[in-house]
């Protein structure tokens, strides 16, 4: 059984309402802080933590709030990033849902430590009922004296408010969220300077993804030593895995970090094995923008070592042969995958969310979903899988924001990976045309006929 | 701080982009910019047509940058070496810009009336491929009436948004921005709201294709057809320093003066742009000089010319003097079509 930190207390009933929270003895973290441990303190202790951003790109939340400009005198602010638009990752809507405090603990001790006065909790438009939920449990940890003015006698004061969002991809991305917060378009701004430096008004800011935050009390309580020990290398502590596609058992499930891809999906405990026992065909272990993995490289990476559910295992030998943790949306297919029909509807997705300031990401989006469903649609042509290759390999690095590469990624392994998928798409547009392609003839079966072509 | 492009040093002051380090050094190191706009704050980082490899970061971090940054929105650092005609790379990725901007704006030039001062043009004759690979359906937009005197021409634009920033720094009582996402990102105007802003014409010359035109000089003559001469007047709403772009006595168009990189000088305002084409408004003070290989220089006065004597049997120019006629536009009567029905200018605007 692997320990539980954030979902621990997830089933006692009634963990929702503040009575319940507080007697199964939360806000303790806030307690400790802001009695007993100055704001740097707290810091140190996150940093001792390992703790790694939960929200995608994993970067170290101890070292981003050491970044914090703490000398300009300004106002700071801590923006919790609960926009959670990734397909594929559901995670944190789980949270904020079933344990609403454990979020409101966690913010309310971390903008402690970075002397943050003003914090926002930023919700996709969306989760209009977990909008309402947070809403509640702000409005009882204020009336608990949580929240407010001289906060435990302490001298520290914070206001915390839920914005909601009108619901973009892109208004995820750190900096459109900033622009969307203070109530602009949500476009991303151009880095640098960083949110550290300038981000919410002017101010320096730290965006933290909800997950990020929640481990915060837990590592107050009890220690950065101890939640470094959980875990192998410079992936610590436990990370939630939002699993659906074809296997048993969908849903949000805590692991430590360290345990092997192999035993995530055929435990019990977790995924439960493939759904229908059928064979697996690959793998989005991160959500919906990074790389595919096919079946050989779910469970060994390339040098034939057991893949586990870390940062650096995940991502093994880079986009050749890995992938990455990403926000832990795990998306497992089996054999009636079409690779075409996904990528073109990842690719759907990334067209529709690019905000279009900048022109590679702007016209390539669209571009790559439209030669994507022609080949889907049986009209491909032969030339269209380098085409394809050629206009993500434009896209990638040349953009604002992530978002671009978050568009060609998925594009590139599934083409690096299942290129043969993409030429029976053309070389038999007949059989593709009939939508329902690969459910009852999976690719396997009909492989041979991309092979006899190719000779 | 000493930076250096393409193998050319230049001392620059902290705070310096890359790009205005280039500027300074000149010729054909300079990145092609189609957002960025100096005199306009906030511009830049957008078209990523300026792209340019950082292969040395400063003297203290003398790690090659991982990326090709946008010159127009980074800093120099004291050391740092920048490639840019002269990388491969940088190149690649130009080429890769100008191929996803000609997407949905096509160089079907005839229809539009920026020819000969259209930066799209000029970047993909740098750029640009001969073969198409894009083969879909273009985006396409319903035409929307914006005010009096700016013509929108959605299907042209390639969201550089500096328009926005002429709104956002030069008018007061902002109607007008981007709308959706992605390339169905459109410039519009708040329901139902005209740009009426006296500053407002700026938003023309700013922007670096066709998308944004005058009304009152829309199809009226093409740009080289009109000899430009720099011409001022008093005015108490702006410098009143404009060129005056003239066909025969006529004062077609009023611009404000833009300087080698397309930028205009000084802003001016609407009544200057729009109200003023009478010669008797103006002080004219001369020609304007334009780059050598500008298409406007194609109706060059500014250079002596000597007649040139084609010896050549009268057969093998035939028709040549019609053309010639019809070139120099004398003998056209503008308000007439080739049926003899009269235009109606607002339809053909
Ligand atoms: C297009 C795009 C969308 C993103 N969406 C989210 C999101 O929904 N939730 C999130 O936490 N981070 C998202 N991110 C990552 C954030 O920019 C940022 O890195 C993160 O919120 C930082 O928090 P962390 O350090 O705790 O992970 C997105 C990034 C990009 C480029
Ligand atoms: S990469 Fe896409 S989403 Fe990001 S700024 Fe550019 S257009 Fe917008
Ligand atoms: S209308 Fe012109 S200036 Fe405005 S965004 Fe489009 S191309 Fe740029
Ligand atoms: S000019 Fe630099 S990105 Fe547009």
């Amino acid at each position: 059984m692997g320990r539980k930190i954030l979902l621990d207390k997830i089933n006692v009933p009634g963990i929702k309402t503040y009575e319940v929270y507080r007697k199964e003895g939360g806000y303790a973290s806030v307690e400790k802080a802001l009695k007993k441990m100055t704001p740097d303190e707290v810091v140190e202790e996150v940093k001792t933590s390992g703790l790694r951003g939960r929200g995608g790109a994993g970067f170290p939340a101890g070292m981003k709030w050491s970044f914090i400009d703490k000398k300009s005198g300004k106002p700071r602010h801590l923006v919790c990033n609960a926009d959670e638009s990734e397909p594929g990752t559901f995670k944190d809507r789980y949270l904020m849902e079933y344990i609403p405090h454990l979020l409101i603990e966690g913010m309310i001790t971390s903008s402690y430590a970075l002397g943050a006065n003003l914090s926002y909790i930023y919700i996709r438009g969306e989760y209009m009922w977990v909008y309402k939920i947070l809403e509640k449990a702000i409005a009882e940890a204020k009336t608990a004296g949580w929240l407010g003015k001289n906060i435990l006698g302490s001298g520290y004061d914070l206001e915390l408010y839920v914005q909601i969002g009108g619901g973009a991809y892109i208004c995820g991305e750190e900096t459109a969220l900033i622009e969307s917060l203070e109530g602009n378009r949500g476009n991303p701004r151009i880095k640098p300077p960083f949110p550290a430096v300038q981000g919410l008004w002017q101010n320096p800011t730290v965006v933290n993804n909800v997950e990020t935050i929640a481990a915060v009390p837990w590592i107050v309580n009890n220690s950065g030593a101890d939640y470094a020990a959980i875990g192998i290398g410079r992936s610590t502590g436990t990370k939630l895995i939002s699993a659906s596609g074809n296997i048993k058992n969908q849903g949000v499930f805590e692991i430590d970090l360290g345990l092997s891809v192999y035993e995530f999906m055929n435990s019990d405990e977790y995924c439960g094995g493939m759904q229908t026992n059928r064979p697996l065909k690959a793998l989005v272990p991160g959500g919906s923008s990074v790389p595919i993995l096919p079946a050989n490289l779910i469970y060994k990476t390339a040098n034939g070592e057991d893949r586990l559910m870390t940062y650096e295992s995940l991502s093994d030998g880079g986009f050749a042969t890995g992938s990455m943790l990403g926000s832990g949306g795990f998306i497992v297919y089996d054999d009636r995958a079409c690779i075409v029909r996904n990528t073109w509807n990842f690719a759907r997705f990334y067209h529709h969310e690019s905000c279009g300031q900048c022109t590679p990401c702007r016209e390539g989006t669209g571009w790559l979903e439209k030669v994507l469903w022609r080949i889907e649609n049986g009209q491909g042509r032969e030339e269209d899988i380098d085409l394809l290759w050629s206009i993500q390999s434009k896209i990638e690095g040349n953009t604002i924001c992530p978002l671009g590469d978050a568009a060609s990624w998925p594009v590139a392994a599934a083409i690096r990976h299942f290129r043969d998928e993409f030429e029976y798409h053309v070389r038999f547009p007949e059989k593709i045309k009939n939508r329902d392609h690969f459910v009852a003839e999976p690719f396997e079966k009909v492989k041979h006929l991309v092979a006899k072509q190719t000779v | 701080m000493k930076v250096t492009i393409d193998g050319q040093e230049i001392d620059v002051e902290p705070g310096t982009t890359i790009l205005q380090a280039a500027r300074m050094i000149g010729g054909e190191s300079v990145p092609p910019a189609m957002c960025y706009y100096s005199k306009l704050k906030g511009t830049g980082g957008k078209c990523r047509c300026c792209l340019v490899d950082v292969t040395k970061g400063s003297d203290n971090d003398p790690r090659p940058m991982p990326k090709l940054v946008a010159s127009c929105v980074t800093g120099c650092q004291d050391g740092m070496e920048v490639a840019s005609k002269k990388s491969e790379r940088v190149r690649e990725a130009r080429n890769a810009v100008t191929e996803f901007l000609l997407i949905n704006h096509p160089l079907d030039c005839p229809v539009c009336d920026q020819a000969g001062e259209c930066d799209l043009q000029n970047l993909s004759f740098e750029h640009g491929k001969l073969q198409q690979r894009f083969i879909e359906d273009k985006r396409t937009f319903e035409p929307e009436n914006i005010g009096p005197y700016i013509q929108l021409h959605m299907n042209r634009c390639i969201v550089c948004q500096r328009c926005v920033e002429v709104a956002d720094q030069l008018t007061d009582g902002r109607v007008h921005g981007v709308l959706n996402r992605g390339d169905h990102s459109q410039i519009s105007t708040c329901v139902s709201a005209a740009i009426d802003n006296e500053f407002s014409g700026n938003m023309i010359d700013v922007c670096p294709v066709g998308a944004l035109t005058d009304k009152t000089f829309r199809f009226k003559s093409r740009v080289w057809f009109n000899k430009p001469f720099n011409a001022h007047r008093d005015c108490d709403k702006c410098c009143g320093k404009t060129t005056v772009w003239m066909f025969g006595n006529e004062i077609q168009r009023v611009t404000a003066r833009k300087d080698e990189y397309h930028e205009v000088e000084e802003f001016i305002c609407n009544t200057c742009r729009f109200d003023k084409k009478e010669v008797s408004d103006w002080v004219i003070e001369g020609p304007r000089k334009f780059e050598k290989d500008s298409v406007i220089n194609q109706n060059n006065y500014t250079r002596k010319l000597d007649k040139v004597v084609i010896n050549t049997e009268k057969g093998i120019l035939e028709g040549r003097e019609i053309d010639r006629k019809k070139i120099s536009m004398a003998e056209i009567d503008y308000n007439e079509k080739i049926d003899g029905t009269n235009i109606n200018s607002k339809k053909n605007g």
